[in-house]
């Protein structure tokens, strides 16, 4: 069993913070698809369309019979834990750091062994899940769980490496005027935030629930407008080295297309929120947590953009906000980047139509802002880096995944969405 | 898998000889080339023969990048006709042997140099581990970076699991290393080590402690292949080639390694050399850990298979006992120079059978089994060698 992990101290203002340090990022080109699917939290395995052979390690030709025709498909979580090993020593910093560590040698039920981390719980000989997940250094790896749930199972040492688990974590929501904002600022508390920065622009202008969201404990208001660039700076400077989840839930979001409009104004106000909000953002926040990404047990972790699925392909009835979330798309792609070193994980957390005031008229499916928060929150604890909460937003990326030029034609030349 | 021995040419009229160390250090600026060179070098000395007698060279070396064998020949002035370069780390010393004999038996070449060494630079094993393969880089190293302590710790604790084998039966094994040890002049470990120190050293990936791992270090091996004739025409003592095996990526589809290709190959070494394991004067194992060794007894067939803890219980492994085991320390007391460690126990080996040892001497030592283990390329070695070799001697 796992001891509960307990409330981080005050840290003392004159102690180092200490430099984020990685995990090996070297990989082959093969392994990157392996870290593609466990940054979505799959379990993907190389499966041999000639002969059915499982393979491990990623390869480019199968062990069996030579084919080169390796397709990554889902495997069956279910393992033995052959051997485990707790290593004193390692010529890593990272894993000196956080010495002593376990691996194990599991053997897949319907797979190859796979060396992986192994949770304290787990024992040698029983049964265990495997996932997959990005590391600290982004990279993809294996992490073995005891085969039931066990107490304060998320509190591991190991797995909490894994994870951005909002747990005594610190999280800024940039925007709680809207339902999805409060959603996810009730959702984070919920989920064992210790504070909660309610951003909020305009402080003076009152805004629906303003009293209710006040009122709740371990919050504490934060003037931020995205759309003002000294508003940014001035948040960063007060709680900038105190942020260790940032949840952007700031969006604009308009029907609109290029010609059903007159001039830029409205796309300009999208591209303000959807693309220069999350910018400045990055530019007064992002060097402070990518600095904080080791600094204890509520060290900075995760980035978290909430974007419509509209940013994979355009949606011509909203084809102006569908132009500026694929903008923002491509930001969070260059803010990975970026934060790749550091141990903070961009994650994009992909929608379809909320169900709030905007897409009044759209018909259902849609997405309770609610039910999204508390997804949003479990990505979080799993460290998804890319998830599609909805039937729209599965069904979109199910689509796009298959090729995106056949979901560009259906979207535009069918009815598929409008 | 002994029905290949049947098709299989003798070694008859090749030897190796003139066995060569260049005295291992822990660290060194020195580069790979300065190593296997000075190791040449004492070749040339030894045994009286020039770069122009030399027309095949062999080399293993893990620190050579961006050089192969290929660079060495220019930086040492040697026209080889015959070159060869083996990157199987523990099984170099045998696969070097056994494809330098053939070249000779064959007229390819006259003389072959083997040489493995490294050099230890500080920061040399780190940056090894880091690029060793692509599957480790991918599958092994992410996790915990352990190197090879963290792939022999599963290994090791599956073995114990499955046969019983205790730490206790490890630590004999290194106990009479050590003891072997302290008369080799050029071991690195210079202590006597006893059972409770073994027992109580710290842990490094449990099951594995502190005495089960090698010491990183710089070094340099060597010896000759040539004609018998041309050995007893330079008056060279030599030794005689009864068989080799060799066997890579054995029993892939075994969970975890609990045994290596020797145990494919076991019969066919026997039957080859014409004697039976009973007859042998002393073994040389590839000991980067204890159960490497354990394994090595049980697949080259001196005990059945999971018993290895009753034969180092019931054998005295000490150069002066039942079953001299690691004559001159092994790895594990001698130190690990990277590719050169695939040549330790053959370079020993050649000395023991030709009566130079240099630390204590096997008495009657006339018949040797030599084992080689390398290349941990994911989560278990993958090269197995071994040779049986025979006290030739100018007098034959």
């Amino acid at each position: 069993m796992v001891d509960a992990l307990p409330p981080p101290r005050k840290k003392h203002p004159t102690r180092r913070t200490r430099v984020p340090t990685l995990p090996p990022m070297a990989r082959s080109r093969a392994a990157l698809f392996f870290t593609a699917y466990a940054a979505r939290g799959e379990l993907r395995l190389q499966h041999c369309e000639e002969c059915g052979t499982v393979a491990y390690p990623p390869r480019d030709i199968c062990g069996n019979c030579w084919s080169s025709a390796l397709h990554w498909k889902p495997v069956a979580p279910d393992g033995v834990l052959l051997a485990e090993t707790t290593l004193h020593t390692s010529t890593n910093i990272y894993f000196r750091e956080r010495l002593p560590w376990r691996i194990g040698a599991v053997k897949l039920k319907n797979g190859p062994v796979v060396v992986a981390h192994i949770h304290s719980d787990a024992e040698e000989g029983a049964g265990v899940r495997i996932f997959a997940r990005t590391d600290k250094s982004g990279q993809g790896v294996l992490f073995a769980l005891p085969a039931e749930d066990t107490e304060n199972m998320a509190d591991d040492k190991a797995l909490r490496e894994l994870t951005c688990d909002p747990k005594h974590r610190r999280v800024l929501i940039t925007d709680v005027r809207t339902r999805l904002g409060q959603s996810m600022a009730r959702a984070a508390l919920d989920a064992g935030a210790a504070k909660v920065f309610l951003g909020v622009a305009e402080t003076w202008k009152p805004f629906q629930d303003q009293e209710a969201l006040y009122a709740l404990a371990n919050t504490e208001i934060a003037p931020l407008d995205l759309a003002d660039g000294a508003s940014v700076a001035e948040l960063a400077s007060s709680i900038g080295g105190k942020v260790d989840i940032l949840i952007n839930t700031a969006q604009h979001i308009r029907p609109g297309s290029a010609m059903s409009r007159r001039d830029v104004v409205t796309a300009k106000e999208e591209m303000e929120v959807n693309f220069f909000g999350p910018l400045r953002l990055l530019q007064a926040l992002g060097p402070a947590m990518r600095a904080r990404g080791a600094d204890g047990a509520n060290s900075a972790v995760a980035w978290v953009n909430c974007l419509s699925v509209f940013a994979l392909s355009n949606r011509p009835s909203f084809g102006l906000t569908s132009a500026s979330q694929a903008a923002a798309l491509s930001l969070s792609q260059n803010a990975r980047s970026e934060f790749a070193g550091s141990g903070v994980k961009v994650i994009n957390a992909f929608h379809g139509p909320l169900d709030d005031e905007w897409s009044q008229q759209l018909p259902p499916p849609k997405v309770a802002p609610e039910r999204f928060a508390t997804d949003v929150m479990r990505a979080l604890r799993k460290g998804l880096e890319e998830v599609y909460f909805g039937e729209i937003a599965q069904d979109i990326h199910e689509r796009w995944r298959e090729d995106p030029a056949v979901l560009e034609r259906e979207l535009t030349l069918t009815n598929l969405m409008d | 898998m002994s029905a290949g021995h049947n098709n299989r040419h003798s070694y008859d009229g090749v030897v190796a000889a003139a066995p060569v160390t260049v005295p291992y250090e822990r660290f060194s600026r020195e580069s790979a080339h300065w190593w296997i060179g000075h190791a040449l070098r004492e070749l040339g000395k030894g045994a009286g023969v020039t770069a122009k007698e030399i027309d095949g060279l062999s080399v293993s070396s893990f620190s050579l990048f961006p050089d192969t064998a290929v660079g060495l020949t220019q930086h040492f002035g040697l026209s080889p006709r015959w070159l060869d370069h083996v990157p199987m780390g523990g099984a170099s010393g045998v696969v070097a042997l056994r494809r330098a004999a053939r070249a000779v038996q064959a007229g390819d070449a006259e003389i072959v140099a083997c040489l493995a060494g490294d050099t230890n630079h500080v920061n040399s094993f780190r940056n090894m581990l880091t690029s060793f393969s692509r599957f480790s880089q991918d599958a092994a190293y992410p996790y915990g970076s352990g190197g090879p302590n963290g792939s022999f710790a599963l290994l090791t604790r599956a073995y114990m699991n499955t046969y019983g084998a205790t730490r206790g039966d490890f630590g004999r094994l290194c106990v009479a290393q050590r003891e072997n040890a302290l008369t080799f002049p050029h071991a690195l470990m210079k202590k006597p080590l006893s059972l409770d120190q073994y027992m109580d050293a710290r842990a490094i990936a449990e099951p594995i402690h502190l005495f089960d791992c090698v010491m990183p270090c710089a070094g340099a091996e060597g010896f000759l292949v040539m004609r018998e004739s041309a050995a007893q025409a330079q008056n060279l003592p030599y030794v005689r080639i009864l068989s080799t095996i060799e066997r890579h990526n054995a029993f892939p589809d075994d969970p975890i390694q609990l045994r290596g290709g020797w145990a494919m190959d076991k019969d066919e070494l026997w039957a080859m050399a014409g004697v039976a394991p009973d007859t042998i004067d002393f073994l040389q194992t590839y000991d980067d850990y204890p159960v490497i060794s354990m394994m090595q007894i049980e697949d080259l067939g001196f005990c059945a298979k999971g018993e290895a803890k009753d034969f180092v219980r019931s054998h005295d492994l000490t150069n002066g006992g039942s079953f001299p085991h690691n004559t001159s320390g092994g790895q594990l007391s001698v130190g690990q120079a990277g590719a050169a460690g695939g040549y330790l126990g053959l370079v020993e080996a050649i000395r023991q059978l030709t009566g130079e040892a240099l630390g204590k001497q096997v008495k009657h030592a006339k018949l040797a089994a030599i084992s080689g283990f390398g290349m941990i390329n994911y989560d278990r070695g993958v090269c197995t060698a071994a040779a049986i070799l025979a006290s030739g001697g100018v007098d034959g």
